[in-house]
């Protein structure tokens, strides 16, 4: 049964979470100070790493690795396949109106 | 049967024979409380809203050439420093839920003030950034007189930006006032689930504080009023269900402050770094 966080507790594995989370954050702000990166690879690069930040959020704060394997990629998956859906809505109007330079 | 009844009963906090014959009731669809679920439905909604925003975000910065790059290294730092607020409080609120597990009800209060003190702090450095590129003159049209705005700079940096790429302004407020607006439901939320009524009178002096204290020319001398309308949506949930609130409560309303500190993630690095100006 999952109730309330069955899994095995141990506040220093948050504090690790939480530390990891905080230089991520420092590295995110270390390139948007430095713009080692185009504007589109940067993009790309910062929500790579907010997409591994939030994955920390989801799994270890918000508990979802513990939960059950239905709940847990029911949600996922369910989530992403939005996200995939609005991705082909935007992204390729997006492209093409750069492409041919109409501002 | 009899086990998927044993789990029902366990999940609801019932004793294990409450309903008698075994096979009454059927085990909960994800091994989890209702609650739970629904709040997990309800943050899977929410995500959704959040991820057209930041898509429309997107979409306008790609094709927008030039971009505005109006954030210093002040913002940044101010920004920086809202972004630590925040995870710090999923911390103290991982802490408290840890609180409930033990039954430890002092320090389950003691962690929830905490979340909402690094909440509020968020909210105000957040709130004051605002003001000050409002003054600037970073608007939208009819947003400085629909808000009473009497002060915005009308030459500058911003004030250029305004008139010539409304894309920025719209995006940045647009995000940026959907994410404040849950981390101020969210301060309350923790508020009635730490405190129940006790509560009501604390945030009801903070809201007649504001609306007294903030100046009529601010942005948010009207928003401030949102406190007053969270005030009576509490009073109402509070007399509805005058209950002591158990650890699920505080599990699931941990649930929604994880979910607002995540959407920063994703707001801080693609509205203030993709936008900032290197010196």
């Amino acid at each position: 049964m999952h109730d309330i966080a069955t899994h095995d507790d141990s506040k220093g594995q948050y504090f690790w979470v939480w530390v990891a989370l905080l230089i991520l954050t420092a590295i995110e702000v270390v390139l948007g100070y430095k713009q080692v990166f185009s504007p589109v690879r940067m993009l790309e690069v910062l929500l790579l790493l907010s997409v591994i930040k939030s994955a920390l959020i989801i799994g270890w704060f918000m508990h979802l690795k513990f939960e059950t394997a239905l709940m847990r990629w029911l949600l996922v998956i369910s989530v992403v396949a939005c996200f995939i859906i609005m991705y082909f809505f935007f992204f390729p109007d997006a492209d093409r109106i750069r492409t041919i330079g109409v501002q | 049967m009899a086990e998927a009844a044993m789990e029902h009963d366990a999940v609801h906090g019932l004793p294990a024979t409450a309903h008698g014959a075994a096979g009454e009731y059927e085990a909960p669809l994800f091994g989890a409380y209702s609650k739970k679920v629904g709040m997990w439905l309800f943050l899977a909604s929410d995500s959704l809203t959040f991820g057209a925003l930041l898509f429309a975000f997107s979409y306008n910065r790609i094709y927008t050439n030039p971009w505005p790059t109006p954030f210093h290294a002040e913002s940044i730092a101010n920004a920086t420093v809202m972004t630590a607020c925040l995870l710090s409080s999923s911390l103290t609120m991982v802490l408290a839920v840890l609180a409930a597990k033990r039954g430890d009800r002092p320090w389950i209060r003691n962690w929830l003030l905490a979340t909402m003190v690094f909440g509020t702090a968020f909210v105000v450095l957040h709130g004051m950034e605002w003001s000050k590129l409002i003054d600037e003159g970073l608007t939208l049209p009819g947003f400085a007189s629909i808000l009473g705005v009497s002060k915005t700079a009308t030459s500058g940096e911003l004030a250029d930006i305004s008139k010539n790429i409304p894309q920025f302004p719209q995006a940045f407020f647009g995000l940026t006032a959907m994410h404040m607006l849950h981390v101020t439901i969210g301060v309350i939320y923790l508020g009635v689930v730490a405190f129940r009524k006790w509560f009501l009178p604390v945030l009801a002096v903070i809201w007649i504080a504001g609306a007294l204290l903030i100046p009529s020319g601010n942005v948010f001398h009207y928003p401030v009023h949102a406190l007053g309308i969270g005030l009576i949506l509490a009073a109402v949930i509070l007399f509805l269900k005058p209950k002591d609130y158990d650890a699920h409560d505080v599990e699931v309303c941990g649930l929604y402050w994880h979910f607002v500190d995540l959407v920063w993630m994703f707001i801080f690095p693609l509205v203030y770094l993709m936008s900032t100006k290197v010196s």
